[in-house]
């Protein structure tokens, strides 16, 4: 039998007439915490941000027909030479269409999938910006820029005008930021563009495009499929891309394994192409932790040498205590409560400090060229980190304790009372 | 028969730092209300005794009975239970929580035991207090009274629970003659009044002379009795 409301009020009144080397523990814990609650915060804030950046603009499946060499040269499929060891030299690129073939009813079928949260059909082309008697080579890309801005965070990277701008004209264009500045051209100006085979058209700004990447922003405007369609001579089910986002991420590589050999294209999933940006996140994730579980154990350790500071003060106490009936277990649970109660104190005046620091960083400016729609440096808040935070808390404390609780548990009182 | 306390061929050994045979079959009992004292030389294994009595120590061959019941080789658990119920033990030196109020300390024991309300034990702790006269004390912090003061709290609390035996260890060897004779007085009104029994080690032969009955020990064993 255990009674609760003793032993918590003897664990009390060792706390509070030590009240300073409480407060130390405490702290102890509190900085721990208070540094991983901001530390996984800010980190994972700046992950999200970095995947943002990178992976909203990936597509989660990407099909299109890749331009490489036949895997059959002609000579593997002349019988008479079957089992000979040819060498072939200078093979080139199989001649085909960077049209997707039956483009418009895989789109339907994709669209009809339940995993599918959006298909959309692009059509890339290259192309040069005329300014003068300047000829700027880039990338123009035809898009349903509605369906785009519905299935990615496409709007985020219109740094002025509007995707509903382009969808009402035409022959409207989003020209890259880069592109902008070097032609010195704003919204509301016209910009001609000539295709590979000489075509001259004028498109109307009506957006500025800018993903923060210097490389794509300097060569890639997007404009309407059809008008991309129409100046580069080609049919309305000309598309060259299809973008695929899924509801669930995970299931990218299945989905562009099947889609790649049902449909006989290559497909491209988010997982592959991104590999290495995974990396990226693990190792700022591997370094929150080990900060802060090096705190936790620094605090851990204080916690570990004021108990048995404590135990070796009280020893006289724990002697009374065995004498008078508290069972051996009764004062391992006096001090392993001590210990809690600096991890439950310590451990939310952390979440506090790091509530707070979150906050405050939160609202630090935090203004890039390369992102231009970030503001405030990026600060992730999620329950489930003070869960974790007080659940960090609570295991160093507890183990913490539990060497000398049980020391305490252990002193024979024969000894103690001999000893005086 | 009503003995309270029995012992049947107990012996111990201390093993370090050299084998030494400190209790020799070592055979008696205390009956219900009677007051008993221990005498011998220093050294002769009195304390040593009194710690397997009062089931603190449990390394011995030999039996303990205590109201009856066989009390060797019951678990830390039960002798807990049984220390905390049975038995009020009073040291020679005054050990109280210092932290606490002397109301406090003397209420630890029956709040672990947890038989009665808060607002009972507290009124029964003062009561003892007051039967000690020290009930003015209840609210002092136990490190602010003077040592004839800590003997007598120390008192109230091994009887907040009514102990079938109060056992001391020369509870009056750190007290000057008056405070000693008051504690003896005490004793003598707790058996007389509420038939507790005691047993209590002593170097004081007046002490000893006015319990019911001397045990006498030399080199561990009991030659009188
Ligand atoms: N932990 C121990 N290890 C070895 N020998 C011990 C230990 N404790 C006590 N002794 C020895 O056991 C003997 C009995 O000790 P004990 O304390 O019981 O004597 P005592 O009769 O109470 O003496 P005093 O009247 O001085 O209090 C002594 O000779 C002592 O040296
Ligand atoms: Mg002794």
């Amino acid at each position: 039998m255990t009674n609760w409301s003793v032993i918590l009020n003897i664990a009390k009144t060792h706390l509070l007439t030590k009240m300073k080397s409480t407060v130390t523990a405490s702290l102890g814990v509190t900085f721990g915490i208070g540094a991983y609650i901001t530390l996984v915060s800010f980190m994972t804030g700046l992950n999200q941000m970095l995947d943002d950046l990178i992976l909203n603009q990936t597509p989660h499946i990407h099909l299109y027909n890749e331009i490489e060499p036949s895997e059959d040269q002609p000579v593997s499929l002349y019988k008479d030479l079957e089992g000979a060891f040819n060498v072939v030299h200078s093979v080139k690129p199989k001649q085909s269409q960077r049209k997707i073939h039956n483009a418009i009813p895989i789109l339907n079928y994709l669209k009809k999938d339940q995993g599918v949260r959006g298909a959309t059909p692009q059509m890339r082309t290259q192309i040069f910006y005329l300014s003068g008697s300047i000829e700027l080579g880039g990338n123009l890309t035809g898009v349903d820029i509605m369906e785009e801005v519905r299935i990615s965070n496409f709007r985020d990277y219109i740094v002025s005008g509007s995707p509903e701008a382009l969808r009402n004209l035409e022959n409207g264009i989003l020209l890259g930021a880069g592109l902008a500045k070097k032609m010195s051209l704003d919204i509301g100006d016209r910009v001609q563009v000539s295709t590979v085979d000489g075509g001259i058209f004028p498109l109307k700004i009506v957006g500025i495009y800018q993903s923060g990447i210097a490389d794509i922003d300097n060569i890639q405007s997007y404009a309407n499929l059809k008008t991309v369609q129409r100046i580069s001579g080609e049919a309305q089910n000309y598309i060259t891309d299809i973008n695929v986002k899924l509801h669930d991420i995970s299931h990218a590589p299945s989905m562009a394994q099947k889609l790649g050999n049902q449909f006989g294209i290559k497909a491209t999933d988010i997982n592959t192409a991104n590999a290495q940006f995974e990396t990226g996140s693990n190792i700022r994730n591997l370094i929150t932790y080990a900060v802060s579980i090096t705190l936790l154990i620094v605090a851990g350790f204080g916690i570990y040498n004021i108990l048995n500071m404590l135990i070796y003060e009280k020893m006289n106490d724990i002697a009374i205590l065995k004498a008078t009936g508290f069972s051996g277990r009764d004062v391992q649970l006096i001090f392993m409560s001590q210990a809690i109660i600096i991890g439950l104190v310590g451990g939310f005046l952390g979440l506090l400090i790091g509530f707070g620091l979150s906050v405050f960083i939160d609202q630090l400016p935090f203004n890039t060229e390369a992102l231009p729609t970030i503001t405030t440096y990026p600060v992730n808040m999620q329950f489930r980190y003070y869960m974790i935070g007080i659940l960090f808390a609570l295991l160093s404390t507890f183990v913490a304790g539990y060497l000398p609780s049980n020391k305490a548990k252990k002193i024979d009182p024969v000894r103690i009372i001999r000893g005086n | 028969m009503d003995c309270v306390l029995e012992a049947r061929h107990i012996d111990k050994h201390f093993r370090k730092p050299v084998d030494f045979h400190v209790l020799k079959d070592i055979s008696f009992s205390v009956k219900q209300g009677e007051f008993a004292s221990i005498m011998g030389k220093s050294g002769c294994g009195k304390s040593t005794l009194l710690y397997i009595l009062s089931t603190m120590d449990t390394d011995y061959t030999g039996e303990l009975f205590i109201n009856g019941e066989l009390i060797t080789g019951r678990s830390h658990q039960t002798l807990s239970r049984v220390r905390n119920e049975h038995i009020g033990f009073v040291f020679q030196f005054h050990y109280l929580l210092s932290e606490f109020s002397v109301l406090e300390n003397v209420m630890l024991p029956a709040k672990k035991l947890g038989a009665r309300t808060h607002r009972e034990i507290e009124m029964d702790a003062r009561e003892k207090l007051e039967m000690l006269n020290i009930g003015y004390l209840a609210e002092k912090r136990a490190s602010r009274i003077s040592g004839g003061e800590k003997q007598r709290v120390a008192i109230a609390r091994a009887l907040i629970n009514n102990p079938t035996i109060l056992m001391g260890d020369e509870p009056t060897g750190n007290l000057d003659s008056y405070n000693a004779d008051n504690v003896l007085q005490i004793f003598k009104r707790l058996k007389e009044e509420q038939g507790l029994s005691l047993l209590v080690v002593t170097h004081d032969i007046d002490f000893a002379k006015s319990t019911d009955r001397i045990i006498e020990m030399e080199d561990g064993r009991i030659i009188k009795s």
